[in-house]
C-alpha cells in the first residue's frame, strides 16, 4: 500500500470523512470504461450475478465458532482447572506465555506510571499477534461485547424496518476523542477509568468469574444500541478498537477489493460495522485494481458473506489471494 | 445566496443535521464520561475500605496497577479471592478478600497470587518510588507455622494487609472462659482451610473439622503465622481470671481468625489496611 492510501485510511479511522480520489490507476480507468461500455451487457450481468448469488453466512458462522471458542476456552481454563488459557481478556497466560490486552495495558500504564517486565512481554506478545492477525480482528472474533451487540443490531434493523426506531448516528471522531479522553484521565486520576465502564472487560470477567451489577452497566449499552443508535458502542466510543485499530495498520492480513468484480450496488457497506472503510467500493473511489481496506476494518467478513460477485475476499498481503 | 443556503453555501438542511450530529456527539462524549466518573463515588467513600489479598501495593497504586484479570482468584487454592462488582466504582474487577467468608490461610505456602499477577499490582518486591504506609512494613518476614520445620520457612511478605482487631471482647469465649465443641460457624458453612494433620496440599472444609476444646483458642489456634496472637490472662467481667487473644506484631492481617471466630458477629475481626499500633 502506498503512503497516502496508508494515511488516508488513518485519518478516515480517526473519524474524517472518506475523500474522492484525485486520481485512479490506468489500469481502472480502463476496467471501469470496459464495464460501462455496454450498458445492457453490464445490467444483464448484474441480474445474472444477483440471481445466482446464494446468500451465506459462512463467514460469520466461522468467526461465531470462533469466539465462542476463545471465551470458553477462557471460561474452561477456570472453571474445569484444565489451565490452558488463565485470566480473562484484559490479562492471561496461554500456556504460562503472558497475553495482556494492548488497551488495558496502555490504561494500567498511563494511570499507574511504572512499568513492570512482565506486563512489557506480555503486551509485545500480543501486539505481535495482532499484528500477525489483524488487529481489529480482536473486536470481531475475539471480543464477547462484540457478538452481543451483533444480535442487538439484527433486532435494532427489524424495528428500523417496522419504522419503530430510527438510526442516530454520531460524528466518528467522538471515539477518536474518547480514546484521548480516556487516556488523559488515566493520566490525571491515576484509576483505569475506563476498564470501570469497559464492556469488554466486564462480560469477560462476568463469564469467567460469574455475573455481578456490572452486567445491567452491558444491558443498558445493548438497550441503547437497539433504540437509538446502531452498535454505537463499538463505532463511537470503545477505545479497543482504535488501539487495535493502529496495531491493524501494519498488518499483513486484510479484506482487500478487487474493482473488475463489482456492480457497486452497496450491499456490502449496508452489513458493515465501518462502513467508510468500504467507501472503495462507491463506483469511482477505487483506484487500484486491488484495494485493501484499511485499519478500521474488523476483518468480520460480513461483506464477503453478502458480495454477489466475490469481489472482496480476505487477503494476507506478499501471498496470493488466499480465499 | 439562495434563501435555502447557509453562508457558505451548504444546504441548511444538511447543516442543520451536521449540527444536530455534533451536538448529540458532545452529548455522547459528556454522558459516558460523566458516568466514568461515578467511579470515583466508591472509591472515595469512607468505610469501605476491602482487604486485598497479600502483596497488593497501597490502594490507590493497586487501583491503577491491577488490570483486572482475576488470574489471582484462579491459583487461590481456598478461592479466598473475589473480584470488585460495579459499587466498587474504579475497583471494578479488582481483587478483594471477605475474610469472614473465606480467609487467606496461606495454604498456597509460596503466595500464588502474586506470583500469578502480571502487572506487579502483587507483588513480593515493591519498586522503591513507592512508599511504605507507617504500620505497614513488617518488622521480619513472618513465619509460616505450617512449615516451620522446613528449611525455608517464612512468607516472602514485606507488608501486612491488615490487623487483627478484638472487637467484641464480651462476645469473646474466651474472655467469658468457655470453650467450643463442634463444627465452626455450622454444617453449611463453606469456607476451607489446610489442616496439616489432614493433608497439606488440599484445604478441606472447615465444617469437616468439628473442635473439642475446653478453653476457646480458635483464633490463635489457626493463626498461620507464628507468634501472630496468644492468649493472656486477664481480669475477667466478673472479677474472675480469664484469657484473651492479643494480637501481636506479627499478623499480618489474613482474616484467618475472623474466619475461624465462632461467635455472631465475629468477637475478632481485621481491620483491612490498617497499620500495626504498638
Amino acid at each position: 500500500m502506498n503512503m497516502s492510501r496508508f494515511t488516508e485510511t488513518f485519518m478516515v479511522m480517526l473519524g474524517r470523512d472518506p475523500k474522492k480520489p484525485e486520481q485512479v490507476s490506468e489500469a481502472v480507468r480502463q476496467t471501469m470504461t470496459l464495464k460501462y461500455q455496454d450498458k445492457d451487457r453490464f445490467v444483464q450481468e448484474k441480474l445474472h450475478t444477483r440471481a445466482s448469488h446464494r446468500p451465506s453466512h459462512e463467514w460469520r458462522n466461522r468467526r461465531w465458532a470462533v469466539l465462542i471458542a476463545v471465551n470458553l476456552l477462557f471460561v474452561l481454563s477456570f472453571w474445569l482447572d484444565i489451565q490452558m488459557l488463565e485470566g480473562s481478556l484484559t490479562a492471561s497466560r496461554f500456556v504460562g506465555f503472558h497475553l495482556i490486552d494492548l488497551n488495558s495495558a496502555l490504561q494500567v500504564m498511563l494511570a499507574h506510571k511504572h512499568i513492570i517486565v512482565n506486563l512489557f512481554i506480555g503486551t509485545f506478545t500480543v501486539f505481535l499477534l495482532w499484528v500477525l492477525l489483524g488487529g481489529r480482528s480482536f473486536c470481531s472474533w475475539v471480543c464477547p461485547y462484540h457478538l452481543l451487540s451483533e444480535l442487538a443490531e439484527m433486532l435494532h434493523l427489524k424495528l428500523v424496518e417496522k419504522k419503530r426506531v430510527t438510526d442516530h448516528e454520531f460524528h466518528r471522531l467522538t471515539r477518536t476523542v474518547f480514546w484521548v479522553l480516556f487516556g488523559l484521565m488515566a493520566i490525571v486520576t491515576g484509576y483505569t477509568v475506563f476498564e470501570t465502564l469497559s464492556p469488554t472487560g466486564i462480560l469477560s470477567r462476568a463469564l469467567i468469574y460469574g455475573p455481578g451489577l456490572a452486567l445491567g452497566w452491558v444491558f443498558l449499552l445493548l438497550v441503547f444500541e437497539v433504540v437509538y443508535s446502531r452498535r454505537a458502542w463499538c463505532r463511537y466510543v470503545c477505545p479497543i478498537g482504535l488501539t487495535y485499530g493502529a496495531v491493524g495498520a501494519i498488518s499483513p492480513l486484510q479484506v482487500s477489493f478487487r474493482v473488475e468484480h463489482c456492480f457497486h450496488e452497496g450491499d456490502c457497506r449496508k452489513v458493515c460495522l465501518v462502513p467508510h472503510v468500504l467507501d472503495v467500493t462507491v463506483k469511482g473511489r477505487a483506484t487500484d485494481m486491488n484495494m485493501g481496506l484499511g485499519p478500521d476494518c474488523t476483518r468480520c467478513g460480513l461483506c464477503i458473506d453478502v458480495c454477489p460477485t466475490g469481489a472482496l475476499g480476505y487477503e494476507v498481503k506478499g501471498l496470493s489471494r488466499l480465499l | 445566496m439562495s434563501a435555502d443556503r447557509s453562508s457558505d453555501g451548504v444546504p441548511l438542511d444538511r447543516a442543520r443535521k451536521a449540527r444536530r450530529k455534533f451536538l448529540r456527539s458532545v452529548g455522547l462524549a459528556g454522558g459516558v464520561i460523566g458516568l466514568a466518573l461515578l467511579g470515583y463515588i466508591p472509591t472515595t467513600r469512607a468505610g469501605g475500605v476491602r482487604l486485598r489479598p497479600p502483596g497488593a501495593l497501597d490502594e490507590s497504586d493497586f487501583l491503577s496497577s491491577c488490570i483486572k484479570c482475576g488470574q489471582c482468584v484462579q491459583v487461590c487454592p481456598v478461592q479466598a479471592i473475589k473480584l470488585g462488582d460495579l459499587d466498587d466504582g474504579f475497583g471494578v474487577g479488582v481483587p478483594m478478600i471477605d475474610a469472614r467468608r473465606q480467609a487467606c490461610d496461606f495454604s498456597c505456602d509460596a503466595v500464588q497470587c502474586i506470583l500469578a499477577c502480571p502487572t506487579g499490582a502483587l507483588t513480593y518486591k515493591k519498586p522503591h518510588s513507592l512508599g511504605v504506609r507507617d504500620g505497614a512494613r513488617l518488622a521480619a518476614l513472618p513465619i509460616l507455622k505450617a512449615k516451620e520445620k522446613d528449611p525455608e520457612n517464612t512468607l516472602n511478605l514485606k507488608e501486612r494487609i491488615g490487623v487483627a482487631r478484638l472487637a467484641h471482647p464480651e462476645s469473646c469465649l474466651a474472655v467469658q472462659g468457655k470453650g467450643f465443641k463442634g463444627q465452626v460457624r455450622g454444617e453449611a458453612f463453606k469456607g476451607r482451610m489446610r489442616y496439616m494433620e489432614v493433608d497439606r496440599w488440599k484445604p478441606i472444609r472447615i465444617a469437616e473439622h468439628p473442635y473439642d476444646l475446653p478453653l476457646c483458642d480458635l483464633c490463635v489456634r489457626e493463626c498461620p503465622v507464628k507468634n501472630a496472637i496468644e492468649l493472656r490472662p486477664v481480669k475477667g467481667p466478673d472479677g474472675q481470671e480469664r484469657m484473651t487473644p492479643v494480637v501481636l506484631e506479627p499478623c499480618v492481617g489474613c482474616g484467618v481468625c475472623e474466619m475461624i471466630c465462632p461467635t455472631e458477629p465475629a468477637a475478632i475481626v481485621v481491620d483491612a489496611q490498617a497499620p500495626w499500633k504498638a
